[in-house]
């Protein structure tokens, strides 16, 4: 128990990161698994929350506040992504901005066989559009956002984290 | 209705410093118009997004005016954005959108219900602190110097004179138009962004 308790995700661990990255606006759309981690980040008064209304909006609202000099965050979950394709085309990739996508993973996992379409897409989905990707499932594998987001600045362009705990670290427990 | 060409000239002279982003067929005719160029952003499109990227830059931008002229069918691709801007609730950002009923570009077939809706009541039941309507020039123009003045977020639904174009896309004239890229890099120096 103790073992399976120490291989989650915390979201305080995502905050850490991202205030160590220097992030200044989370562009989201809530959903139920990610309510404490969403609670956390009002919490933080160096870092505003901007709930979208659609996925899509998220790509366009971080660009215009990176033209703006700020470091936006698009928080959104697998199925969002999948309907924001033109978005990230046109708003993301050819705008030429850095860029961290953090992913909810739906449907994804280590064991066993995946059956959710959502989690079967996902990656496929990632290849087509060109976006590199992390798989950050435990706290163990947080730094790999940082790293993921000096590539996004390296090479102006998105990176994504899939977030392969999305049903057990992110919610309150 | 309201000819494109005239809105804009009468909008320039209230411009002041505003950051000013345009969408559409009708946003062609700002070109004539502005006299700050580097302060013109040209945010691009994606089924929509340009107003959401306009509601990224006026809450990227807090100390700036922001000013969208943004076009119906654009905003009826993601008309939730309408939510998200009175949620945030930039002071700083005026919305106007040009409505000519029609999808102009790809022949002028008309959107959906078109000639009823009523885009400033969606706006101000959302949250706007404003809403606005104008279907004629001398009622615009009396008017937009004030609405410049007010707490955004605020709305201002125009009817536009429609410019449908029919010919292929690959034989239409072209207006030399300045890239995504270049309007971002001149208007990030004009502000000291680096």
């Amino acid at each position: 128990m103790v073992n399976q308790q120490a291989a989650l995700l915390k979201p305080e661990t995502l905050i850490d990161e991202f205030k160590k990255i220097g992030v200044t606006h989370i562009v989201t759309i809530p959903d139920s698994e990610t309510n404490y981690l969403y609670e956390l980040m009002q919490e933080q008064d160096w870092l505003s929350v901007v709930p979208a209304s659609r996925e899509g909006e998220t790509f366009a609202i971080a660009l215009g506040l990176s033209v703006g000099g700020k470091v936006p965050v698009c928080l959104i979950q697998n199925t969002g992504m999948m309907e924001s394709g033109d978005s990230i085309r046109g708003m993301a990739l050819d705008a030429g901005f850095p860029l961290l996508m953090v992913v909810g993973y739906r449907g994804w996992n280590r064991h066993g066989v995946i059956t959710d379409t959502a989690a079967q897409y996902t990656e496929p989905f990632l290849n087509a559009m060109g976006v590199n990707y992390y798989l950050v499932e435990t706290d163990e594998d947080a730094e790999r956002i940082s790293i993921a987001y000096e590539e996004a600045k390296k090479n102006k362009r998105p990176v994504a984290i899939l977030v392969g705990d999305e049903y057990h670290g992110f919610n309150r427990v | 209705m309201i000819n494109a060409d005239d809105m804009f000239r009468a909008f320039e002279p209230h411009r002041e410093d505003a950051v000013v982003i345009v969408t559409g067929t009708a946003g062609k005719h700002w070109a004539d118009h502005t006299t700050k160029q580097n302060r013109d952003l040209n945010m691009g499109g994606a089924m929509g997004h340009t107003t959401s990227a306009a509601l990224g830059l006026a809450l990227g931008l807090p100390d700036e005016k922001v000013v969208l002229f943004d076009s119906e069918g654009s905003l009826l691709m993601n008309l939730g954005i309408i939510a998200t801007i009175s949620g945030q609730a930039p002071k700083n950002f005026l919305h106007l959108l040009m409505d000519n009923e029609c999808y102009a570009t790809t022949g002028g077939q008309p959107v959906p219900n078109a000639q009823d809706i009523n885009y400033a009541g969606m706006a101000k039941e959302a949250g706007y602190t404003a809403a606005y309507s104008f279907d004629n020039i001398e009622d615009f123009a009396t008017n937009i110097g004030n609405i410049m003045q007010e707490t955004g977020p605020v709305f201002v639904a125009m009817k536009i004179v429609p410019e449908v174009e029919n010919e292929p896309i690959g034989q239409r004239t072209r207006r030399p138009t300045r890239s995504r890229a270049e309007t971002i890099r001149t208007l990030r120096e004009e502000l000291g962004i680096s």
